[in-house]
């Protein structure tokens, strides 16, 4: 029998940083992708020019509890509800916490929260505050 | 600059000042325990002829105009005519782009700046599926020749210079330039702009590519030949440190790898066997202007004595053009915030004045609410007005290199030229002996990369404990509603660009086309400039992603190899 204490353990979040489309700016990303790791989580980190399909297949063969898009060309309309759109194909879309970050403007984040992002975090946001979001909101096994 | 015993009776009335006028104060404290500028680069308090005391006025200083050029690259500066003020701009589909262009030219720019969308930078064409979302983004798409006539519909290019932002598909765009003059009846010797065409500094940070390094460099020192040999008047490479920058570099790397790949493309280009004083004067480089305004002004003059000396004394470069080094300037847009966006225009302005002090040719403002969308039009003129306000009003531009000879300045400039040497003998050993090789293996095994990184987490820290203060984000904050106006780019662009691709497709004759693009192969494979042949190409109407395949059928395509963090 193991001994594993699951009530005292806590349990590593699985996250994914993802860079969708043709748009090459990094340095937030990777960023994110170092301090995440630093605060305890499982990172996988996608590399560049990805297409929404592409993320999709790795985050659901990854098992990620997480998902964060970042996305500085304004292509973020068309893009993320793709990547969305592909979660729920495989069934995913419940238990991945999808966050969205870089320049998007406030008139388009209400679509995106309608079309299952949770939260968006815009240039400036400390990045202790999205690791919270993340410890307090990753879905539960 | 001071004899000897002028400097020992300085040393002796600073430590009476210490002793007797600082001391006390100390006592008080200062504001921090450790002053750094933005790249973490410590300051002192104070700084007094002793800091200067190794400094040989005519072989470190010298003339504005003449080598090493540390005061500046022309001996009047801006008190002959200010830099030229080139804000880059595009849009939509070429028509909207034409329209801005014909706006710029009647109010008297003569200098166009060209941005593209993100499938044109990846050499992709607007119906390729990763084109969703992205044509007429963030730039003009252009897919074919018949795109270019369109946005230089009107405009003779014999009487302007055009800047094209563009990268790993800049040969293309170079030969749709060159094949426009052709048909517009302008001498080739007499086209006139500027490529950005680095592809060096995009593996190392902007992340736009087709095929490897390697090839990659092979293809801008192409271009190199054909602009020596048919439009001496055009610069086919634009060094840029800017994108370095931005990914999160400090001053002195910036400085150091853009350096290092300026001396890359002369290593290539001497390799083919061209002479230095032939292809240095067309070679020019592009630089950020951040928040620290000494350490940026500082960082300008070194890398102009870095360039003046290496490029005589490692390449052999004679004429003075040669060793000049000449840049444009962007302000740092990862300094802008989204938080109470006006600030962004003071922002902006201190780092103007430092690419001013420094001593740019050219000089793009930010718009300040480019954190949060595409500039609008208020926003850009707030831009361009800010450079007017230096030019005209502040009196900075009235003086050459107003800075030269303060003890800050100068040994802050020292410092950096210091640190900016050994990043570059490092990468030279890298490479055994070769700064292109170097470049190349650094690029290859991530050292680029790392070293960016670290710079730009270890700033994030700073940010995150406060010891970096952003106004308006981690100090100074508000609750505010930020909703300004802001572009946005017509959703039927897209269609309007495929309906013209479709069209210029059906038109053209497929058969010439397989001929120039089977041309352009067996050039590759036989190591032929590949040039003229895209220039055959793109007068054939093939489309930009057919060009960029047949590399991509030799060389592969680039996968980035290091994703680790």
């Amino acid at each position: 029998m193991s001994t594993e204490n699951t009530e005292t353990e806590e349990r590593t979040v699985r996250c994914m940083i993802a860079k969708v489309g043709l748009d090459g700016h990094d340095r937030g990303a990777r960023v994110v992708a170092r301090a995440f790791r630093d605060a305890g989580f499982e990172v996988i980190y996608s590399g560049l020019h990805k297409a929404p399909d592409e993320i999709v297949q790795a985050a659901v063969q990854e098992d990620v509890d997480v998902l964060g898009i970042s996305i500085l060309s304004g292509a973020h309309n068309t893009l993320v509800p793709k990547v969305i759109a592909g979660l729920e194909e495989y069934g995913a879309k419940e238990d991945t916490l999808v966050l969205v970050g870089g320049v998007i403007p406030e008139e388009d984040r209400e679509d995106l929260k309608d079309e299952g992002v949770a939260a968006i975090f815009g240039p400036g946001t400390p990045i202790e505050e999205t690791i919270e979001f993340v410890r307090e909101n990753a879905p539960e096994r | 600059m001071f004899d000897d015993d002028e400097l020992e009776r300085i040393r002796e009335s600073r430590e009476d000042w210490e002793e007797e006028t600082l001391d006390p104060f100390l006592e008080y404290g200062e504001r921090k325990e450790r002053f750094a500028t933005v790249s973490n680069h410590e300051v002192d308090r104070l700084y007094t002829p002793e800091d200067i005391e190794d400094i040989d006025y005519d072989e470190d200083l010298g003339f504005p105009g003449e080598p090493p050029y540390t005061r500046g690259a022309y001996p009047t500066m801006y008190r002959g005519r200010t830099w030229t003020m080139r804000q880059f701009a595009g849009f939509g589909t070429a028509e909207e782009t034409n329209e801005r262009f014909h706006y710029l030219i009647d109010e008297g720019q003569t200098g166009l700046s060209t941005a593209f969308d993100m499938p044109s930078l990846m050499g992709l064409d607007s119906d390729h599926p990763m084109s969703e979302g992205e044509v007429g983004k963030e730039g003009v798409a252009v897919d074919t020749l018949a795109d270019m006539e369109v946005l230089f519909d009107g405009i003779d290019i014999g009487e302007v210079s055009t800047s094209f932002t563009i990268n790993p598909s800049a040969a293309v765009i170079y030969a749709m330039y060159v094949a426009l003059a052709d048909e517009q009846g302008v001498p080739r010797d007499e086209v006139r702009g500027t490529l950005q065409n680095d592809m060096l500094k995009e593996f190392i940070a902007q992340k736009e590519w087709v095929i490897p390094p390697e090839p990659s460099l092979g293809i801008v020192t192409d271009t190199v030949e054909f602009a020596v040999e048919e439009t001496p008047k055009f610069h086919p490479v634009s060094v840029s440190g800017y994108h370095i920058r931005e990914a999160g570099s400090t001053a002195v790397q910036e400085a150091a790898f853009t350096l290092a790949d300026g001396f890359a493309y002369v290593e290539d280009c001497l390799d083919r066997g061209m002479e230095t004083d032939d292809f240095a004067p067309l070679l020019s480089f592009f630089f950020n202007s951040h928040n620290s305004v000494f350490e940026e002004v500082a960082k300008f003059r070194a890398s102009r004595r870095i360039y003046s000396r290496l490029m005589e004394d490692w390449y052999g470069a004679s004429k003075d053009e040669s060793k000049r080094l000449k840049f444009h300037t962007q302000t740092a847009g990862q300094s802008l915030t989204a938080q109470q966006p006006m600030n962004n225009i003071v922002r902006v302005t201190l780092q103007a004045l430092a690419g001013v002090l420094g001593g740019t040719q050219s000089l793009h403002t930010n718009s300040y609410d480019e954190a949060l969308a595409l500039p609008s039009e208020e926003a850009v003129r707030v831009a361009l007005r800010t450079q007017q306000i230096i030019a005209e009003e502040s009196g900075v531009a009235d003086i050459v290199d107003p800075l030269g000879g303060s003890f800050a300045v100068e040994k802050l400039t020292d410092e950096m030229e210091e640190e900016i040497l050994e990043y570059i003998h490092e990468i030279k050993e890298m490479g055994d002996g070769s700064v292109r090789d170097g470049v190349l293996k650094g690029i290859d095994d991530g050292y680029f990369l790392r070293e960016i990184q670290d710079s730009s987490y270890e700033y994030q820290q700073r940010v995150e404990r406060g010891e970096e203060v952003v106004v308006g984000v981690n100090e100074y904050t508000m609750e505010e509603d930020t909703s300004p106006d802001i572009l946005q780019v017509d959703e039927t662009t897209r269609d309007r660009q495929l309906e013209r691709l479709e069209r210029v497709k059906e038109e053209r004759d497929d058969e010439e086309v397989e001929d120039c693009l089977d041309a352009l192969s067996e050039a590759i494979e036989s190591d032929d400039n590949v040039m003229p042949y895209i220039v055959d190409a793109v007068k054939a109407y093939a489309t930009m992603g057919e060009i960029m395949e047949v590399f991509e059928e030799h060389h592969g395509s680039y996968q980035e190899t290091v994703t680790a963090i």
